[in-house]
Parts: structure tokens; C-alpha cells; sequence
């Protein structure tokens, strides 16, 4: 009777000795304020009102008002790229039905307030999707929906893969899965309703802070 | 014609030396009889549909182009290649003989880099025009930089 060879013990993977997700953490705190092109008039003005004796009564509520109204109609521009892009087709279907949500699936940046970018985005797209995201009116939030979107993904050592769309645009939430089922994708939108309602009151965002072990 | 057949006439053609039984056919040809023996797979056997053209990597051996043409009447596949011999990257063009190699061998030309001498319009097609060096090639770094995106 055959004895099994034990099976050896791999050491549980550190932090430090991921050197690609240290290089993505790097990116992400050198990332410039993007996407949140607010003038500073406004800026002042509702600090000014806030700091006035009195002044949160009404900019408080306002805010409240103004993420509610946000987060409840995000309009998401579509950027299937490729097979998880047929998730996102699903999860807009009636099985799934975003409407519910507030979200219709619009084909023109120009009304969108959210890009899905669904797919592997090679070398030679990465232009046209930095283009789109320009013509979004601000603020615009970015979800990254699968692995190749996350990192590349399998595709991450070709020669013309971008390594994430981080690396691209500025993304708020991020979709693991390859590809991701409609609960994941869903999952993402109810956290990014979530973000929004915390938008600031000066129109600025939070900075990311990734959670790490 | 047939698979035989086709041996018999592959044979009469000085050079040519048939590695692999059918189907398909795979014969090995010299560098300097590419262009003659796809005019002669086209006219003596029957190969009028051009599929695909491309190559191999073999490091110090060089490169090593592939073509695979077919006689769609009879059922007769085809495989020819040739080795370009060590550092060469010059070989002639099928798309005098066969129009639809025309945008193969830009491919190739993209990927491996191998210009293809008689071509109409030798240009990239995949990648774009700036494009630092040939990807397939085994001499390419894995993760090569490509700014400003990685």
C-alpha cells in the first residue's frame, strides 16, 4: 500500500513580500485629486457657512440631502470591454433590475455620474477610456469590475495589458471575481451608494484607504 | 488528389521534405524557395485558400516562419515552413501568390518583426504605430515598461 508523501507546509503569505501590491499601493497614494474638479468659490463658500455660528444647521442637512440625492441616481456609462461585461449586461436585465436601485444604464458619458469598466483594458484602449472618463461631468465615481480590471488578471504579464485601471483612472470600488457574478457586481454598487452618502460637504472626497493586514 | 498524391508531387519539388504525415501535410523548405513553393503549392496541388501565416521563436536558431495553405476541393491540408537561419529577420512575401496573406504577414511583421520583402504595405496592425519592439519575440521582457500606462 502506497504511503501518501506528506504535504509540505507553505508559509502563510506576507504582506512586505507582495511586491505588485506594494507598487499598487505606492500608485495609490501618489494618485492626483482626479475627478473632482470643484471650484474653489464653492469650496469657500460652504466652508464659510459651516463655520458660522449656526451654519451646520443648514449645511449638515443639505449635505444629507445632496449625497441622498446623489447616491439614490447613479448612472452608470457602460464600458464592457469583455466577457465580464456580460455580467454587468445581466445584472441591468430584469433579474437583477439596478432600476430598483436608481440606476440607468445610459450609453453617453455625458449624463453618467459612475463608469463600470468591465474588462481587460489593453495599451491601446487605456487612451480612449482615460477620453470617456474626461467627458464625465464631475463628480464621477469608477468601478472596477474584475480581475483584469483590478490587476490585469490573467492577462497581467502580457505585453499589452494595462496592470489595472487604477493605473488609468482614479476607482473608488473594486469587483473581485473573473468574471464577477451580479451579487459581486451588486454588492460593488451597494458599497459605492455607500461611499457616496459620505461625500464631503466641500465636494471633496475621502483619500482611499485600503485595508491591509 | 489526395494525401499521397500530394507526397508524390511535393517530392518533384527540389528541397522540399516532407516531416509529418497528413493530415495536415507538414513539409520543411528552404528560406530561399518560400515564395517558389507556395506558387507551386497553389498551382501543382491545388492550395488556393491561404489560412494562416506565422512563426517561431527558436532563440540562437533563429526564427522560423509557418504557413498553412489548403486545397479546399479535395480536403487537402498543407503546413510549410522554413528557418530563416540564425539573426535573419528579412524573408520574401506570399502576397504576390496569395492576396490573403497580405495582413498575416503584417502580423507577423508586428509580433516578430520579420519584414516581409516584396510586401505591398509592410506596416503594424495590431499594436500602434510607437510601438517599442516585436512582443513575441523571446528576447522581449516580460512586464516591459510602456508609459504612461505601466
Amino acid at each position: 500500500m502506497a504511503v501518501k508523501p506528506p504535504v509540505p507546509v507553505v508559509p502563510a503569505p506576507v504582506w512586505k513580500d507582495f511586491k505588485d501590491l506594494q507598487e499598487w499601493q505606492a500608485l495609490h497614494q501618489r494618485r492626483p485629486e482626479r475627478g473632482d474638479k470643484q471650484s474653489s468659490v464653492y469650496e469657500s463658500i460652504t466652508e464659510g457657512i459651516h463655520r458660522f455660528p449656526g451654519g451646520f444647521l443648514v449645511t449638515t442637512p443639505a449635505d444629507a440631502f445632496f449625497n441622498w440625492a446623489r447616491k439614490s441616481s447613479v448612472w452608470p456609462v457602460t464600458f464592457g470591454l469583455a466577457c465580464c461585461a456580460i455580467e454587468m449586461m445581466a445584472t441591468f436585465a430584469s433579474r437583477f433590475d439596478v432600476e430598483r436601485l436608481g440606476m440607468v444604464p445610459w450609453a453617453s458619458p455625458r449624463h453618467s455620474d459612475l463608469m463600470i469598466v468591465s474588462g481587460t483594458v489593453t495599451i491601446k484602449m487605456a487612451p480612449m477610456l482615460e477620453r470617456i472618463y474626461d467627458q464625465m461631468p464631475d463628480p464621477k465615481w469608477a468601478l472596477s469590475m474584475g480581475s483584469c480590471a483590478n490587476s490585469g488578471g490573467p492577462f497581467r504579464h502580457g505585453y499589452h495589458v494595462v496592470k489595472g485601471v487604477d493605473r488609468v483612472i482614479p476607482v473608488d470600488v473594486y469587483v473581485p471575481g473573473c468574471p464577477p457574478p451580479p451579487e459581486s457586481l451588486l454588492n460593488g454598487l451597494l458599497l459605492l451608494q455607500e461611499q457616496i452618502g459620505h461625500f464631503r460637504r466641500t465636494g471633496r472626497r475621502a483619500p482611499p484607504a485600503p485595508k491591509v493586514d | 488528389m489526395t494525401y499521397p498524391e500530394a507526397r508524390g508531387r511535393i517530392a518533384e519539388f527540389a528541397g522540399a521534405e516532407v516531416t509529418a504525415d497528413g493530415p495536415p501535410l507538414a513539409v520543411a523548405v528552404p528560406a530561399a524557395a518560400w515564395a517558389d513553393f507556395a506558387r507551386f503549392a497553389q498551382t501543382r496541388l491545388g492550395c488556393c485558400f491561404f489560412s494562416f501565416c506565422s512563426a517561431i521563436d527558436w532563440k540562437a536558431d533563429g526564427l522560423e516562419v509557418v504557413a498553412w495553405v489548403a486545397n479546399l476541393d479535395a480536403n487537402v491540408s498543407l503546413v510549410f515552413k522554413a528557418r530563416l537561419g540564425a539573426g535573419v529577420t528579412a524573408c520574401p512575401s506570399l502576397t504576390p501568390v496569395y492576396r490573403g496573406a497580405d495582413w498575416m504577414e503584417r502580423e507577423c511583421f508586428d509580433m516578430f518583426g520579420i519584414r516581409f520583402d516584396g510586401h505591398p504595405d509592410l506596416r503594424r496592425i495590431l499594436l500602434s504605430d510607437d510601438w517599442d519592439g516585436h512582443p513575441l519575440l523571446k528576447s522581449y521582457p516580460v512586464d516591459a515598461p510602456h508609459p504612461p500606462y505601466r
